[in-house]
């Protein structure tokens, strides 16, 4: 009992498990006049699956891509709001965005390697960031990321050619050992799969299980199946609302609201 | 009662779920049916009907793998999920239990089959008949709970199966004190004995049947607790 009582109280204890990794607080999202996101707000749970589906420009990318602040990019956006990452306001002016995106990393729809070998692809993060001493350090880096995004082993004899030349699952999962050669807290996909054929993105979906447990994650995906099978978290999006949000076997079982239901069942809304 | 559901973007998968319960509703209507005839058979020791019944059974069950074949081609091609998804488990699991309740409806005529005599005595068929009325209405009650989605109707169902059980054990009762008075009961008896106990069971079929239509409608299962709260 002591113990236990202790074990609440210590501050770390509190810190890990129960926080959310990032969380959004009334986010809402402008393209110049046009609003995209309507006063989101949404917890992503630490090394968990959180999947966001909904029709197409329903804000489901656009709010993704508020997460590791890529829409900071477009010039006419403005987001309002709070996004939270550990507790610290990403969109705080004291934020370094590039250190940021370390952070809170990204994998796009489309697989894009650099044009650079695969070991230069891996190694560039980093080697920017500054996150190591030797040449070492680097080599332990990029072979231990191959490894946990699964592609090690088929190109351990030829990490000087060239990422491009990788079939598209390949560099896929290029990509993602890129992303996660940072060491990010959270790692954002932007469709991952749907440029892969299902085998490839049956090797990505389980390589999705094996990285929560040392990452969250967030992905953004059309396929209702995909969302359910790699998910533990889903919220659907429709409109630039956030309709609903719940555990993925409730909310793929027995949806609360009308129009997620209608959406996932692929019924005229 | 149910929501209605906005249509399928895909017809023909709207038409496949459709004519998914269309074959629930038939498969309901033959066992109902079959009930009422294997009763009818029993009470009046009418061995064609009771052939008639043991024929039947034959159809039901075919029916049965149709449904089952018809809901595993949806979940291998269409991958239902949500209420979609209950709709074709739960088509499942009732033509399950309508087919063992049609097995119900063949053993009571397999029991008029065998007892040997011209007519059953009044005082010994009335119980019978009464609890066949009894089950007849649960198992219609169940079967409209699920075709219409009345959550409300399914507890409704499952909080009177009490009565059947009650009915069962009142009938042993009966049926115990006219085998004790003559001896000459006994064969009678012993095979009414046994029919009361597969009304029994058509009556927990119902009941299984009226969960599945809770589920249905509202994607919780229908537990006691559930039972208990509904009826407050």
């Amino acid at each position: 009992m002591n113990v236990m009582q202790q074990a609440t109280t210590s501050p770390i204890e509190i810190r890990t498990p129960k926080m959310p990794a990032m969380e959004g607080r009334a986010v809402s999202v402008f393209y110049g006049q046009k609003q995209a996101l309507y006063d989101v707000s949404l917890a992503i749970e630490r090394n968990q699956v959180t999947s966001l589906i909904g029709p197409s420009g329903c804000g489901k990318s656009t709010f993704l891509r508020c997460l590791n602040r890529m829409n900071d990019t477009i010039d006419i956006c403005r987001v309002t709001g709070e996004i939270r990452l550990d507790d610290e306001d990403i969109y705080n002016r004291d934020i370094d965005v590039v250190e940021l995106r370390a952070r809170v990393g990204m994998v796009f729809q489309k697989p894009n390697p650099f044009p650079k070998s695969i070991y230069e692809n891996v190694a560039y993060g980093p080697r920017i960031h500054g996150l190591t001493r030797s040449k070492i350090e680097l080599d332990e880096i990029v072979t231990s990321s191959l490894r946990r995004a699964g592609l090690f082993d088929e190109v351990k004899d030829r990490l000087n050619e060239p990422g491009t030349g990788l079939s598209g699952g390949q560099q896929q999962r290029l990509c993602i050992a890129r992303a996660i050669a940072t060491r990010p807290e959270v790692l954002l996909m932007d469709e991952p799969c749907s440029a892969l054929d299902p085998i490839a993105t049956a090797v990505i979906e389980e390589l999705i299980d094996e990285l929560r447990e040392n990452f969250t994650i967030v992905i953004v995906t059309h396929s209702m199946q995909q969302a359910a099978r790699v998910s533990q978290k889903t919220a659907f999006f429709h409109l630039g609302k956030l309709i609903e949000e719940g555990h993925t076997s409730d909310l793929f079982t027995n949806p609360k609201n009308k129009q997620t239901q209608d959406y996932i069942t692929g019924r005229i809304g | 009662m149910a929501t209605a559901l906005n249509e399928h973007i895909v017809t023909s998968y709207e038409d496949e779920l459709i004519n998914l319960n269309k074959a629930i509703s038939e498969m309901g209507g033959m066992v109902e049916q079959a009930i009422t005839d294997a009763a009818n058979a029993l009470l009046k020791l009418d061995h064609k009907a009771a052939q008639d019944v043991r024929q039947y059974d034959k159809l039901i069950d075919g029916m049965k793998d149709r449904i089952t074949e018809m809901a595993v081609s949806i979940i291998a091609r269409r991958q239902p999920i949500a209420v979609d998804l209950r709709m074709v488990v739960t088509a499942i699991q009732v033509a399950n239990d309508l087919e063992r309740t049609g097995d119900m409806a063949k053993q009571l005529a397999k029991r008029t089959l065998q007892i040997e005599s011209l007519a059953l005595a009044p005082k010994f068929y009335n119980g019978v008949k009464h609890m066949t009325d009894l089950v007849a209405r649960q198992l219609k009650s169940a079967l409209d709970a699920y075709a219409s989605r009345d959550a409300a109707k399914a507890v409704d169902v499952c909080a009177h199966d009490d009565e059947v059980d009650l009915m069962h054990t009142s009938l042993f009762r009966e049926l115990l004190t006219y085998m004790m008075e003559d001896p000459r009961n006994i064969s009678q008896c012993i095979h009414l004995l046994f029919c009361t106990k597969s009304l029994e069971r058509v009556g927990d079929h119902a009941t299984n049947i009226a969960e599945a239509a809770f589920y249905l409608e509202t994607g919780r299962q229908l537990g006691q607790d559930e039972t208990q709260r509904q009826q407050l």
